[in-house]
């Protein structure tokens, strides 16, 4: 399945925005980086829809909007049911000759909290009935908008207000929960991860799954500099870092059939070049408590279900 | 307008509301199975596997992706039908506000039944009452005959520019989902025309200019931002003042519905049942009036001058309608089919008792809780509330407002 289109930085600069400045993220906002590159690989006339989150709340605030384009949010935990009800629409609308006969393409997005945890059912049977849209994970791994509560998509060790780094408990004792391998196992026809410092390779997913027919769905590690608690202008560095030592490995899935995307791929050919996970866990506040005689072993916890996670994935994508 | 020329089915309270919703020209439905709502569902399932409906059916994995589903449909210009019943109201709740407050004009029957736990299947209003204050408006239906009415009724309610509030009907589980009742109804051209195309109210959108309000790439809108202290009070204020103008498009669409189909549910908003002379009256909801209309036809007989006002729109509550029809009875017996735990009475009554106190006129009003989880009401429990009713008068003495009647004690 190859996309058509090949993006290069001049589009990026000539595409006109769809989420407009202005809008009130903290500086150096992951989340938002990523959504602005995912409307880059918009084609045509679009309708967003957004579950409750940081996003959608910085987004808009009566009477202004960010959103250049249709955009409904209506709660926290039913985006991809929002998404359902108006692929439909549009089916039977057009069918009807009530509106335009053109393609609309349909795009969710929601947060970790909002996909792992709360919305993971309505997105189970979005994705079963098969409707025609792409999901975009926007991933900062907590919850970030009611004040960084972990999700299921907060990561070993990290610290959270609802984890928090204790005298006994070192943050979060359980593991992230692999989503986007779920969604494979839904056998949907594509599943992706990417990350805003691979922007070509996040914008042509996002391309991908915008063309696919039928259900898409994009995991995009977003970093987020208030509740990983790192420097604002070290978003895209970890962006990279999180790539490089496999925490977050960079992948599709087309009907089911895994395939490494180039930067993973090259630390697959060179497993020398894989970093290990203490500079990017160093470099961050919620993993601070870690680097203690006492919760050291958790980093080693942590390298642990990485290489363990990765030699599975390395297996899927026929490497050995 | 001449009474159009109708054919008699035998239909059960849900075939009524599918067959209603078949012959609306609805774009989408979406909608989970629960009992006594399942033959909604399953009937409108065959509509749409033997092409007899051009409606695109999403089969949800919950009532709330259904009404989510259906929320953004319907924002979507889309005309839009669910329905629902106790659990699965519940599991709504979050998104009938939603709905409401993106003014999404989604017309639901919700098939009455009693709240878990324990778990019941049959009848009682709990599950609708909870919900009425969330901005829908509210018909309750006597019988199939006026469910079916009922539902076309309320596409044009709904969609009206004016409102653009969703519309809720409720029919009694069992005792109409699952009974069959000759069910007269209009042809499909007919029903069709009645129920037109959606229409939309134009606000102002993002270039200045003012665009229909719904989602379209040529006239982009933002639905559901945050909204804040600067403003969501006004926009509360907006939806309670199309709650307030519902009353009249009610009685208009129920008068013009009425011209072709012969069909009066009162005004629409109340029906009087002998009460011009009555000295006691109940007041009730639902197909309970049913059995209590032929008590009151009993008492008549003997001389008692008793009469019913049965509520067709709770919501909105017609307020002067009410007071009117209430002014020159003695005593009232306001019947609830829920409860309000710890509450004095059950909703109706909250309601019907607090009007009356600002009409100067204060009659005896009592309350009786009946029917819950599928209790049965028959005549002669009806007959002690007017025995009860009589009582009063002679007595000039209450010695409990409010009452569970059909109950062990
Ligand atoms: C039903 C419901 N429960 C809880 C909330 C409160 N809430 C709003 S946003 C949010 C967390 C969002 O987390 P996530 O999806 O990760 O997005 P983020 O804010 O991190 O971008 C929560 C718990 C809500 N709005 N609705
Ligand atoms: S808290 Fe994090 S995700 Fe939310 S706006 Fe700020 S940087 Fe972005
Ligand atoms: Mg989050």
């Amino acid at each position: 399945m190859a996309s058509e289109y090949e993006f290069t930085a001049k589009d990026i600069v000539e595409k006109p925005e769809i989420l407009m400045s202005g809008h009130r993220a903290c500086a150096g906002c992951g989340p938002a980086t990523a959504l602005r590159l995912v409307l880059k690989a918009v084609r045509g006339p679009t309708i967003l829809t957004h579950a409750t989150g940081c996003m959608e709340v910085v987004s808009t605030i009566y009477p202004y909007t960010a959103w250049k384009i249709p955009w409904i949010h209506t709660a926290f935990e039913n985006v991809a049911a929002n998404a359902s009800g108006i692929e439909a629409a549009l089916k039977v609308l057009r069918r009807k000759g009530r509106i335009k006969d053109e393609h609309v393409d349909v795009i969710a997005f929601a947060g970790d909290g909002g996909t792992f945890d709360i919305g993971i059912q309505d997105l189970s049977g979005a994705v079963e009935r098969g409707h025609d849209f792409m999901y975009v994970l926007y991933d900062n791994e907590a919850y970030m908008n009611t004040g960084i509560q972990r999700s299921g998509g907060t990561p070993h060790g990290a610290a959270t207000t609802t984890s928090p780094a204790g005298s006994v408990i070192p943050g979060k004792p359980e593991y992230k929960k692999p989503i986007s391998d779920i969604m494979v196992a839904h056998g949907m026809p594509y599943v992706a991860t990417a990350s805003p410092y691979y922007w070509k390779d996040l914008i042509t997913k996002a391309r991908k799954g915008i063309e696919v027919d039928g259900p898409a769905f994009l995991h995009v590690i977003a970093p987020c500099p208030r509740g990983w608690r790192y420097d604002t202008s070290k978003t895209i560095e970890i962006s990279r870092l999180v790539v490089e030592n496999c925490i977050f490995p960079l992948w599709e899935a087309i009907d089911g059939e895994y395939q490494l995307s180039e930067p993973s791929e090259a630390i697959a050919l060179k497993p020398e070049t894989k970093k290990p996970v203490q500079e990017y866990l160093r470099m961050q506040g919620r993993f601070r408590h870690l680097f203690t005689p006492k919760f050291e072993k958790v980093i080693d916890e942590i390298q642990w279900i990485t290489d363990k996670r990765w030699q599975r994935l390395l297996k899927k994508c026929g490497i050995n | 307008m001449e009474i159009v020329k109708q054919k008699v089915l035998a239909l059960n309270g849900d075939e009524a509301v599918a067959y209603a919703v078949k012959q609306s020209d609805v774009d989408v439905v979406s909608a989970y199975p629960i009992t006594p709502q399942t033959i909604i569902v399953e009937r409108f399932s065959e509509y749409v596997a033997n092409g007899e409906v051009d409606t695109e059916f999403i089969c949800v994995e919950s009532e709330h992706s259904a009404l989510s589903a259906c929320l953004t449909a319907s924002a979507m210009g889309a005309r839009v039908f669910t329905a629902t019943a106790s659990a699965g109201l519940a599991l709504m709740h979050e998104i009938l506000y939603v709905t409401s407050g993106c003014r999404a004009p989604v017309v639901m029957a919700v098939v009455n039944r009693a709240l878990s736990a324990p778990i019941n299947i049959h009848c009682d209003h709990s599950d609708s009452m909870v919900e009425r204050d969330c901005s829908w408006i509210q018909l309750y239906a006597e019988n199939s005959q006026e469910v079916y009415d009922s539902i076309i009724q309320a596409f044009r309610i709904a969609e009206n520019p004016e409102i653009s509030l969703p519309v809720m009907v409720g029919l009694d589980g069992f005792s109409l989902s699952h009974t069959l009742e000759n069910v007269q109804v209009l042809p499909d051209d007919v029903v069709r025309k009645f129920v037109g195309t959606r229409q939309f109210p134009f606000i102002k959108g993002h270039e200045g200019k003012m665009v229909p309000f719904k989602l379209d790439p040529e006239n982009p809108l933002s639905m559901g931002p945050l909204d804040l202290y600067d403003y969501y009070f006004e926009h509360k204020r907006q939806q309670e003042e199309a709650m307030q103008k519902a009353p009249k498009v009610i009685q208009q669409v129920h008068e013009e519905y009425a011209q072709m189909s012969g069909r009066h549910y009162g005004n629409g908003l109340i029906e009087r049942y002998n009460l011009e002379d009555a000295e006691i009256a109940a007041v009730c909801l639902g197909s309970t009036a049913g059995t209590v209309k032929t008590v009151v036809d009993e008492l008549r007989a003997e001389g008692v001058k008793a009469g019913l006002l049965r509520i067709r729109t709770f919501r909105p509550l017609p307020v002067e309608e009410i007071i009117k029809a209430l002014e020159n009875v003695k005593a009232v017996a306001v019947m609830d089919r829920s409860l309000s735990f710890g509450g004095y009475g059950g909703a109706v009554f909250h309601e019907i008792r607090h009007i009356l106190y600002d009409a100067h006129i204060h009659p005896y009003v009592v309350n009786y809780i009946y029917g819950l989880g599928g209790r049965d009401t028959p005549r002669n429990l009806i007959h002690k509330i007017y025995q009860d009713l009589q009582e009063i008068l002679q007595t000039r003495r209450v010695e409990k407002p409010v009452k569970f009647i059909g109950l062990r004690e």
